[in-house]
């Protein structure tokens, strides 16, 4: 009596699967809603700046100018949007969103340069987006000081010294994301985010439907346990979401062409933990929940935490320690680094126990309240 | 006497609101007790206590001998249960219906091919398990539902306005069913507002604001009140209690003024 019985578990199961079957239109979103979130915010969570637009004054007209300018485009990071003749342009180019950077080349700068007499070439930048603005003002910075060193090597051999010999060079090399693209950050965590999200849904609903249509009444009535019901809720959406957990892999990898560095078994088997703890977290939801309309603002009120404090968007490291804790309450916490360190460390299980270990933990700690939570009465 | 449920006092509040007050009944084993009350009187709450639904604020009650505070997992495994409202999953199919539950009271094999086949032919079920439970009519419904609490062979019925809104032949195919389990040894507790159906009853209680007017059998009952039957019972019992209601306010506006 008190002991797990197989046949209620496997009853609860089959029940669900007809269910799901017969509801295609839901199954349907299960299945696509994570394709279709995929495909628009893999795009829309590009953070990488380049192809700045870029207005050009250039009061020199000379080839030596036209030659900077070409500096600046072939970067990638500028583009020439418009050439302007006045400050009064440029300000109101900016003002208006036309464009966000503008290089101003004086009147001088060709006689100057040939005359190897120091010459200075301005740039405005739009200020109001910092990542913008950092991009632009760096570059614009590096492309200046190599078109210098470039100039002064050339004359020194004009001059017969022979090749300038920098005394300091600093030699960076990134790892694991050598051209430091956001693309290969982002969609791991992407993919984390929605899988989250969507099988979170799926089975806060599962129990509150049952209350709002009254068949939970009946099945209270029964021997049956909490445990045997919830296990038996979650095991078919396990498989769905396993499923739909592929379908976004297989996009991140052969459509955004994101690399996966580590073991796709480990990858697989820590999604799978990962699964069940976003649905356990779903039945959770919907034992405090009364109607499938609660069940839902519920699951929503987590998407922006999980955004925020998980690391998707902002660093962990630079949050305070509470923000930091606060972010272990969310499952996609630990899930991040999982993903990330699988997809481009490669790393394995002896560097990513401990975000294992915590997963594990709020599975099992968010399942047992969901346990207690559940009475069988009736409110 | 041997009692499939027994209560003494049973009362149940929901804040300021008491539902069930101070409930005292006795139910033989084997018998037929129809329960009887204006809608809103708390025969459902009663109910929903002895099945283990809701926990009562006070009292004692045993249903087949065990505990309703304590043991209610092991009455729920021992009756059959079926609700006002339709409450069974209108998207599976009768047979799906009765597969789920056979699984959730652990019948399987042998057992369980016999006990559907019977249940849906007690029920005039036959040819209609392969559709959407969802898709029946009330009657049908309704004997579903009834199929599904008598699986497991329960001790104890209780049923929960099951005629209301049935057509006829349900309701005569309904009864067919309780009476002969009746017989079996079966206990059923049975609540309703048709007065022909609560004529049959071995024995009944009259439940009206929370409150036990009157118990015992249908040809007792008309005696005592000295009427002709057991509507007029009912009439007269609910006026005389809401008379009784109405002096006390009375008395009671009348001592602060």
């Amino acid at each position: 009596m008190k002991r797990f019985s197989m046949s209620r578990y496997l009853s609860i199961v089959r029940k669900e699967i007809i269910q799901i079957k017969r509801d295609r239109p839901s199954l349907g979103i299960a299945l696509m809603m994570p394709l279709l979130l995929m495909l628009l915010f893999g795009y829309a969570v590009n953070t990488d700046v380049n192809h700045i637009r870029t207005a050009v004054w250039d009061q020199s007209k000379s080839a030596a100018s036209r030659e900077l300018v070409d500096n600046f485009v072939n970067t990638q990071y500028f583009d020439v949007a418009a050439y302007t003749e006045s400050y009064a342009e440029i300000e109101r180019l900016i003002d208006d969103g036309t464009v966000d950077a503008a290089i101003v080349i004086p009147p001088d700068y060709a006689r100057k340069r040939d005359n190897n007499e120091p010459v200075s070439v301005q740039m405005l930048i739009n200020g109001s987006d910092p990542n913008i603005a950092r991009t632009a003002s760096a570059n614009a910075q590096l492309i200046v000081q190599n078109k210098a060193i470039a100039l002064q090597e050339r004359r020194m051999q004009k001059e017969g010294m022979g090749k300038l010999e920098q005394p300091i060079q600093l030699q960076a090399r990134v790892l694991f994301n050598p051209n430091m693209e956001s693309i290969v950050f982002n969609i791991p965590g992407l993919i984390g985010l929605i899988m989250q999200n969507v099988t979170m849904i799926l089975t806060a609903f599962s129990l509150v439907r049952e209350k709002e249509r009254g068949t939970m009444e009946q099945l209270i009535v029964t021997p049956i346990r909490p445990f045997e019901l919830m296990l038996g809720k979650i095991t078919p959406y396990v498989f769905i979401g396993l499923l739909s957990f592929t379908i976004v892999l297989v996009l991140g990898i052969y459509w955004f062409g994101v690399p996966l560095k580590g073991s796709f078994p480990l990858l697989m088997t820590l999604s799978l933990l990962f699964l069940i703890t976003t649905l356990s977290l779903g039945i959770f939801l919907s034992t405090v929940a009364k109607t499938q309309l609660q069940a839902m603002q519920m699951a929503f009120a987590l998407i922006l935490p999980s955004v925020l404090l998980s690391g998707f968007m902002f660093p962990r490291d630079t949050m305070p320690t509470v923000i930091q804790w606060l972010g272990g309450l969310v499952p996609l916490t630990y899930f991040l680094e999982i993903l990330r360190g699988i997809f481009l460390k490669g790393v394995g299980l002896d560097s990513l126990w401990r975000d294992t270990l915590g997963m594990a933990a709020f599975f099992v700690l968010i399942l047992t309240i969901a346990i207690l939570r559940f009475r069988k009465k009736i409110e | 006497m041997e009692y499939a449920i027994h209560c003494e006092n049973l009362t149940k509040r929901f804040g300021d609101r008491i539902a069930v007050n101070s409930l005292s009944i006795s139910i033989r084993k084997g018998s037929i007790y129809g329960f009887l009350g204006p809608n809103g009187s708390g025969k459902s709450t009663t109910i929903r206590m002895l099945c283990g639904l809701l926990v009562p604020t006070s009292g004692k009650g045993t249903v087949l001998g065990y505990d309703v505070m304590t043991q209610s997992e092991e009455i729920k495994q021992r009756i059959g249960y079926m609700s006002q409202k339709f409450s069974l999953y209108e998207d599976l199919t009768v047979e799906e219906n009765l597969d789920f539950y056979a699984g959730i009271y652990g019948i399987d094999g042998e057992r369980r091919k016999q006990r559907k086949k019977e249940l849906i032919a007690m029920a005039g079920l036959t040819g209609r398990e392969k559709q959407l439970a969802g898709s029946l009519s009330g009657g049908w419904k309704q004997r579903l539902a009834l199929s599904c609490a008598l699986l497991h062979q329960p001790e104890l019925l209780i049923l929960d306005e099951p005629t209301a809104g049935v057509d006829p032949v349900s309701r005569r195919i309904f009864w067919n069913v309780i009476r002969d389990l009746a017989r079996q040894g079966i206990t059923v507790l049975v609540t309703t507002h048709y007065m022909d159906e609560a004529q049959t009853c071995d024995w009944i209680g009259f439940i009206f604001f929370g409150n036990l007017l009157a118990q015992g059998t249908p040809a007792e009952l008309i005696a005592r009140l000295q009427v002709d039957n057991l509507e007029d019972v009912f009439v007269t019992l609910v006026q005389r209690e809401e008379e009784r209601q109405a002096a006390a306010r009375n008395r009671r506006t009348e001592e602060r003024a």
